[in-house]
């Protein structure tokens, strides 16, 4: 039955550019049980494909069933599960001025990112890093009272 | 040349050698059908639901191996044709249904008979598209035909707003496909392959597992010829009988819940599965873990994703069972078939043990007895469609199915209603065939409607009611299982068959004796008219063998011993 354990793995899916092809996606997860943890979609550069990356938990049977199941799609170009992926994710966090900026700046410099914008109340910092240090970061951030974190979902490529 | 897109769509089922369209109009699909008006390169039936007329094109492409198609108008004429495409998809029948949408500038504005057909067919159709602008229209028609019938078939959706039919544009039928992002594998590994012919030649108990892969790649011939050269023991699922023929002396007979004794003992003992364009089934294996216990197992498909996805797989190929048996029997010449001799011996003593069998009756006609008696009269060259339910089992298991293509049911989503449209499509392809529906009480009411289609275009199909005055699968369930406790299942109250069938313009017979019987298919072979057969079975009959659901295949609820006296 292969291995019951949930791990986390990280999907890349290569697809044709057409209107419906997330949807297709998102409704193939929903219908056959299986979970999204995150998603990214951007086009890719002179082309008419586009790349989606899906975090997703399950067994090893399971994720061949994704990896399987997605390739069925008619505009799926490509699915590639990998262990070998350079993995990253950004994250914008707002937190009140009234905390140390010093410390702020140093944490988000410490997770590969820096302050973007300080304004009268708020200010916001960008990082973008492995998924487990984001985990961290945002642990970290904690102790500074963030009003606001918004995570933009993790991008992977092959190595 | 310039056209409108109605009559790209016409020109494109012309193109692809439709020679039958079943539907349905209404407004959003109007301008097609005035199209249908004015040329003669296709016949139109009208069914009188548009479950029926997707039924009825599933049914042709079944009988035919052709893709079969389906027009439909928008909102509820769509939405009827569900069941249809979850009929054929579940099947992986070739299928193109059109369907009308409201004008493109509406979509989204919840317009009258609006309704998201893409997004409502994703998880049942192979592939859908909705049209957007008449340029795309002949590039999307084709690839429509093309995905439904390559690589593992199933019915694809094209849904067109309105003004698209409209619309004057130039219109190139393409002559080829390339959709990059579609390759299917037909070509099996060779190296798999070769391990493969080498486990079979190392086994002592193969057991060759065949299923409607074999039927939808036509490779019965090539199936044949493996077993023939091989001389190993076959056994059939739902959707296979009929590859091996019921004469062939390998043949040990369907699996599965109602499979017979012999085939599923057989799988519970070989010790390598060959499975052929089958995926396992719930209904096929029963309890997992002791499926094949004591087999490896060799998986020909075409869809990679079936490989892998109920049980482990040994030997996995994902190739046509064409392509990967022609490879096969090329190594098969030294094959030594005197290995699995003991093994044969094995299983023929199970087939005697507990052959199918049932108790016939001089009282009342035993459901049984109808198949195998109508099988006698009409022969092997007859088509069989069936409903759901205790009857359909009966026709898979006691008929003489003697080629593919010759048993059409639902198997896969079970479609109470499929037989009688199912058979009015077959007959279509196959007019000098007798076709018969073998249909229950239940299910033919689920779409009776069509007894006014048939009878308007003369598609004299016999539909066989083995009339059980129950649903009687779920009564049969009920009886094992809850007691009992027939809930909802009584089906006493009765329509008059008989004048039901005549009002609608066709033939009536009420039978009960085997006497009437005989002389009502003789009758109705030779009637140029749909036929209602009411026949009187007995009410408590069940289907026999009969693993539980979730027990293992071993152990078969079997039916009553006869003895020498024939008690
Ligand atoms: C559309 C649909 N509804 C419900 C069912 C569940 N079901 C399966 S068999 C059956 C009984 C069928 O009765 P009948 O057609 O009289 O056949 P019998 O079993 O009596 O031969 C039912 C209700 C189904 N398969 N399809
Ligand atoms: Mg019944």
């Amino acid at each position: 039955m292969g291995t019951l354990t949930n791990e986390r793995r990280v999907i890349s899916v290569i697809v044709m550019n057409e209107s419906s092809v997330l949807a297709r996606i998102t409704a193939l997860f929903a219908g056959r049980g299986y979970n999204i943890e995150s998603l990214t979609v951007a086009p890719i550069p002179n082309s008419d494909m586009s790349h989606i990356t899906i975090a997703t938990k399950g067994s090893a049977k399971i994720m061949e069933q994704i990896t399987k199941q997605l390739h069925k799609l008619i505009p799926i170009y490509k699915v590639v599960e990998h262990e070998e992926m350079v993995e990253k994710e950004m994250v914008l966090a707002k937190f009140p001025i009234a905390e140390s900026l010093a410390d702020i700046s140093v944490l988000a410099s410490a997770y590969n990112g820096g302050v973007v914008n300080v304004g009268k109340e708020m200010i916001i910092v960008m990082v973008a890093d492995e998924p487990m240090r984001i985990k961290h970061f945002i642990e970290a951030s904690q102790r500074y009272n963030p009003c606001e974190i918004v995570r933009g979902g993790v991008v992977a490529i092959e190595r | 040349m310039q056209m409108s897109g109605a009559q790209m769509v016409c020109e494109a089922i012309i193109a692809e050698g439709v020679k039958t369209v079943f539907g349905y109009p209404g407004g959003a699909i109007m301008h097609v059908y005035d199209e249908i008006y004015k040329q003669k390169g296709f016949k139109h039936i009208l069914n009188r639901h548009e479950q029926a007329s997707v039924h009825a094109a599933d049914g042709y492409a079944r009988a035919t191996g052709e893709v079969g198609v389906a027009m439909v108008t928008s909102g509820p004429g769509f939405t009827n044709a569900v069941t249809g495409l979850a009929t054929a998809y579940m099947d992986s029948i070739p299928l193109v249904v059109i369907s009308g949408q409201v004008p493109s500038q509406l979509i989204g504005t919840d317009g009258f008979q609006e309704i998201d057909a893409v997004g409502i067919s994703r998880p049942c159709t192979k592939h859908n598209f909705l049209v957007r602008s008449l340029e795309e229209l002949p590039r999307v028609l084709k690839e429509a035909f093309y995905i439904a019938r390559s690589g593992r078939p199933g019915p694809v959706l094209v849904d067109i707003p309105k003004d698209i039919t409209v619309d004057i544009g130039d219109f190139e039928y393409p002559d080829s496909v390339d959709i990059p992002s579609y390759k299917p594998t037909y070509k099996g590994n060779k190296r798999q392959i070769e391990k493969a012919v080498e486990a079979i030649k190392l086994a002592k108990k193969p057991l060759l597992y065949i299923g409607g892969g074999v039927v939808l790649s036509n490779a019965y011939e090539l199936v044949r010829e493996f077993v023939e050269k091989t001389q190993i023991p076959t056994v059939e699922t739902l959707m296979a009988r009929g590859v091996l023929g019921a004469k062939n002396p390998l043949l040990l007979g369907m699996l599965g819940m109602h499979g017979n004794y012999a085939s599923n003992m057989a799988m519970s003992e070989t010790d390598l599965v060959i499975s052929l364009g089958a995926r396992f089934d719930d209904r096929v294996t029963g309890k997992l873990s002791e499926f094949a216990k004591y087999a490896d197992i060799i998986h020909v498909d075409i869809d990679a994703a079936n490989i892998g996805k109920i049980v482990e797989v040994d030997y996995p190929i994902v190739g046509d069972v064409t392509e990967v048996m022609k490879k096969v029997l090329e190594q098969m010449d030294d094959i030594d078939t005197d290995r699995y001799e003991a093994w044969r011996n094995i299983l023929k003593r199970y087939d005697e043990l507990h052959p199918q069998s049932y108790v016939d009756s001089d009282e009342v006609i035993k459901p049984q007895w109808a198949i195998e008696r109508i099988g006698e009269l009409i022969g092997e060259d007859a088509i069989i469609t069936s409903d759901v339910g205790q009857h359909q089992m009966w026709a898979a298991q006691h008929y003489p199915f003697d080629r593919p293509r010759q048993w059409i049911n639902s198997g896969g989503l079970g479609t109470m209603g499929f037989g009688f449209p199912a058979a009015m499509g077959a007959k279509m392809a196959f007019p000098e065939k007798t076709v018969v529906n073998v249909t229950g009480d239940g299910s033919i009411l689920m779409n009776m409607q069509e007894l006014v289609t048939a009878a308007e275009y003369k598609i004299p199909v016999i539909n066989l009611i083995l009339n059980n005055h129950f649903l009687g699968m779920v009564r049969q369930w009920q009886t094992f299982f809850y007691e009992k406790r027939y809930s909802e299942t009584d089906l006493s109250f009765q329509p008059n068959w008989k004048a039901l069938a005549e009002s609608c313009g066709g033939i009536g017979y009420d039978v009960t004796t085997k006497e009437e019987f005989d002389a009502a298919v003789k009758d109705a072979i030779e009637q140029d008219k749909v036929c209602f057969m009411n026949v009187i079975v007995n009410r408590f009959e069940d289907v026999l063998p009969m693993v539980p659901s979730g027990g293992a295949l071993f152990n078969m609820m079997l039916p009553q011993k006869i003895d020498e006296e024939g008690k």
